[in-house]
């Protein structure tokens, strides 16, 4: 690949998912493009890099941005942050949100069903302390192929193995052919629509908990800075963000703190809980 | 350092879970039916068992409810480990007292977060 292809395609990605990508990851570009090239019978990737950058077709290029994010995730994801949901974030949510009985939970990166489906079992679980309340979880992704395989909460032998103890396997899904299918009655506890994380979130509203995990990893500094504050402004005053393992807010925003005594929770700064209520 | 037992009735699987488990610090003792590993509890309680299902002179499954079975012990993580993955073998490994449930094929990935979630790791 040369470099002005190089940086067409990484400008193109940076602008519709916030992907950045530095010059040593070309073999990257070339290794999952490939397969779009030949999936639109282009004779190789020379040809597929004139299409996208003539970029008169809009589906071609939705296939090369999806086919350059990561979509890995499984249930469970490091444990610890679902231990912290149970321990910290609902007993919390129970106290200060007795009166609406309304809690609204965001997985905003879902990929393919995963972590809003965890939350939901979690929910479930806890289900006796929750009766009488509407929990809502909102799942959005850029990918709308991904959507559909999180709507149809369909998972391999693999899947179900990395992270879900199988005590819920076993309560949670059905087995169907080699595959697992999370029960219609978790999957309708969760809401699954297309967002961009770039784009203005407040249609979606309010949320007391985000979860924003494993993507803001892929930006640079100025658009992790520039969705961090998207996530602060529709955060509630007492409300709970969490980021992936190796993510922080260290030197990309200062609307968040480290929850005291925790990892990976992150609660809005007090002057900005000052201007919410003020 | 904490011990594990792996209990199959293959000698490569048995060497292919002993290496992942020895990269997680485990200490491993092998037996290849589940009458010699009730002998190997007998000698040597280990703190974790994985637990193939069929095995000739003494399946998994029966290994495990003779262990339960036994009292004044310190009763160890069992963790199944077998090609046996319809949710009827599933239940009934749960009903007798399976603390997790590998379906092989496994992979180093999978026994960690498995040995994770039961609290070994
Ligand atoms: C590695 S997955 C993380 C899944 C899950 N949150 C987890 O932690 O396991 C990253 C997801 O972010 C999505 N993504 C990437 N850029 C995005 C953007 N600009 N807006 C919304 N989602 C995006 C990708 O489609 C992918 O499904």
């Amino acid at each position: 690949m040369n470099v002005t292809d190089f940086e067409m395609i990484a400008q193109l990605l940076k602008t519709r998912s916030g992907l950045a990508l530095s010059k040593d990851k070309a073999y990257l570009i070339e290794s999952r493009l490939n397969p779009v090239a030949r999936k639109w019978n282009f004779a190789g990737f020379d040809e597929l890099a004139q299409a996208i950058r003539a970029g008169k077709d809009e589906a071609l290029l939705v296939d090369v941005t999806e086919a350059m994010t990561t979509n890995e995730s499984f249930f469970f994801r490091d444990q610890k942050p679902f231990d912290q949901f149970n321990e910290l974030v609902l007993p919390h949510m129970l106290e200060h949100r007795a009166a609406k009985k309304t809690i609204r939970i965001w997985s905003a990166a879902c990929s393919s069903g995963q972590e809003p489906y965890t939350l939901a079992m979690l929910l479930k679980e806890n289900a006796s302390k929750l009766a009488g309340w509407k929990v809502e979880i909102v799942a959005t992704d850029l990918s709308q192929e991904i959507l559909d395989k999180a709507k149809e909460g369909l998972y391999s032998q693999f899947e179900v193995q990395r992270g879900l103890p199988i005590n819920l396997l076993v309560k949670y899904f059905k087995q169907t052919g080699d595959r697992w299918q999370i029960d219609a009655e978790i999957r309708k506890m969760v809401k699954f629509q297309q967002f961009n994380l770039l784009t203005n979130p407040s249609a979606l509203g309010r949320f007391d908990v985000v979860f924003c995990r494993n993507v803001l990893i892929y930006f640079d500094p100025p658009t992790k800075t520039e969705v961090l504050g998207k996530l602060a402004d529709l955060l509630a005053d007492d409300g709970f963000l969490y980021l992936g393992g190796a993510e922080t807010v260290l030197g990309m925003s200062d609307r968040f703190q480290l929850m005291p005594g925790q990892r990976g929770i992150y609660r809005l700064m007090s002057e900005d809980k000052a201007k919410a209520t003020g | 350092m904490k011990t594990c037992l792996i209990v199959d009735d293959s000698k490569v699987v048995r060497m292919v879970a002993r290496k992942i488990l020895e990269g997680l610090n485990f200490e491993i003792d092998e037996a290849e039916d589940g009458q010699k590993a009730i002998d190997a509890c007998v000698r040597n309680m280990p703190r974790a068992v994985l637990l193939d299902w069929n095995m000739p002179v003494k399946s998994g499954i029966e290994f495990l409810r003779e262990l339960r079975a036994m009292a004044d012990v310190d009763q160890p993580v069992v963790v199944f480990c077998t090609t046996e993955n319809d949710m009827t073998h599933i239940q009934e490994a749960i009903d007798a007292g399976a603390d997790e449930y590998i379906m092989k094929p496994f992979d180093s990935e999978i026994i960690e977060s498995k040995f994770t979630q039961v609290g070994l790791l």
